[in-house]
């Protein structure tokens, strides 16, 4: 039945080499786990992409409930936690995949930089790779504050003085940041809101597509 | 005829000009209003402080007292209360002077004389910041300036204080 369907569209639009050229190539000895254990380093990237993945997903279904106003924002996340089916389930992998994200990311950074993957012709991927990490590192700041209790609230703000202790522009990029010059507030939740699920994720998948095309484009490195 | 050629702006080059330049007129015109309503926070003029009463002045003693008090907070479209602390006090030459608590390292809140070491100092417990009295920052400690003084003012023996600002 699938394979009919796939024949009939392949048959009007010649999908196979479009796939085809994406996924059909073959994985190098040198980075399969399967001949050598210790080619598990080359797995960084992919869980890095397969936690993203979730996050994206479980963030999705968490704004069907989330709220940022102050008035509500707690609630509506204690809501969703207590009181929806599977609630708890969702946050929870929103929740732990946020460090989870970060801790792969760190371990794909560190195999890339100890193995000299950066070096010509792939400078340009290892830039956009660290535009990653501090896009990341952009959204785990702002998605801490979304819950809006304490822990989030004194968290902003001492993330917010350090933002403010750069020299000269300092006290603007704070102001831009939070909405306002003296108050973590309202204004900083939307902002932080906005920034959380719009702005940053539409930035991390332009990155990670000019990061999957070039490495389509280079192939992995070769053996150490 | 080759020469005059050379200087000539061909068809199609006037037409890449012309119409990059209209995009580039119309991505701008389509992006400016979005950059200003993310920059407005920078823009919005920084309100005048209400004065609120805080304590007598005969009640200002040499040892700092903490004091709370509420003031009106504009927070967009969020208007609040929000609870303010000082720590008041005579200073050596008979001065008032009104010390805001948030610590200049990176915004926690600071005591007064909870060390037994530094009885009298104003010590903040995130990463070990002290304030001599006059609430200056003990150099090797954290903090890189003083804590900030609240605007003043006396009016019939009532003390009325405005907001924090650096030294
Ligand atoms: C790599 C990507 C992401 C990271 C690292 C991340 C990180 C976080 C963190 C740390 C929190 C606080 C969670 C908590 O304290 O329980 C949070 C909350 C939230 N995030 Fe994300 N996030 C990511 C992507 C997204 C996306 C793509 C969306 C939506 C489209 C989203 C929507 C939300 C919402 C609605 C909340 C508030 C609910 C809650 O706090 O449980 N997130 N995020
Ligand atoms: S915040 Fe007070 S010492 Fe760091």
């Amino acid at each position: 039945m699938l394979a009919k369907i796939y024949e009939w569209i392949d048959e009007r639009l010649d999908i196979t080499p479009i796939w085809r050229d994406i996924a059909d190539h073959e994985v190098p000895e040198h980075v399969n786990p399967a001949h050598h254990f210790s080619a598990f380093v080359y797995c960084f990237g992919g869980l890095t992409f397969f936690v993203t993945v979730i996050q994206v997903l479980s963030g999705m279904f968490l704004t069907m409930y989330y709220v940022p106003d102050i008035e509500n924002a707690w609630n509506s996340v204690q809501y969703l936690q207590s009181q929806v089916a599977h609630g708890q389930i969702v946050r929870g992998m929103h929740h732990w995949g946020a460090s989870v994200v970060t801790v792969m990311i760190f371990l794909h950074t560190l195999r890339v930089f100890f193995q000299g993957a950066y070096k010509k012709p792939r400078e340009l991927n290892w830039v956009v790779g660290v535009l990653l990490f501090f896009v990341i590192l952009g959204l785990g700041f702002t998605g801490y504050l979304l819950p809006w209790d304490n822990k989030a609230f004194f968290a902003t703000q001492v993330g917010l003085e350090i933002a403010e202790s750069v020299p000269i522009i300092g006290p603007d990029i704070k102001t831009l940041l939070a909405g306002d010059p003296n108050i973590v507030g309202a204004q900083t939740l939307t902002r932080f809101f906005a920034i959380h699920v719009f702005f940053l994720p539409a930035a991390l998948f332009g990155l990670m597509g000019a990061h999957f095309i070039m490495i389509r484009k280079q192939g992995i490195t070769g053996p150490l | 005829m080759s020469e005059k050629k050379n200087n000539q702006v061909s068809r199609r080059t006037f037409l890449n000009y012309t119409l990059t330049g209209v995009g580039g007129f119309m991505g701008a015109a389509m992006v400016a209003p979005m950059v200003g309503m993310a920059v407005d926070p920078l823009l919005q003029a920084d309100g005048e402080g209400d004065f609120v009463y805080v304590m007598d002045e005969d009640e200002i003693t040499e040892e700092p007292q903490r004091k709370t008090f509420t003031i009106d907070q504009e927070d967009g479209w969020y208007e609040s209360q929000a609870e303010r602390v000082a720590w008041i006090f005579r200073d050596g030459n008979g001065d008032i002077l009104a010390l805001s608590p948030i610590c200049t390292h990176l915004g926690c809140i600071v005591d007064w004389g909870v060390q037994d070491d530094h009885p009298d100092q104003f010590y903040c417990p995130c990463h070990d910041g002290r304030y001599d009295k006059d609430g200056v920052n003990i150099p090797g400690t954290p903090p890189t300036e003083p804590l900030h003084v609240y605007e003043q003012r006396v009016d019939d023996g009532r003390l009325y204080l405005g907001r924090a600002n650096p030294r």
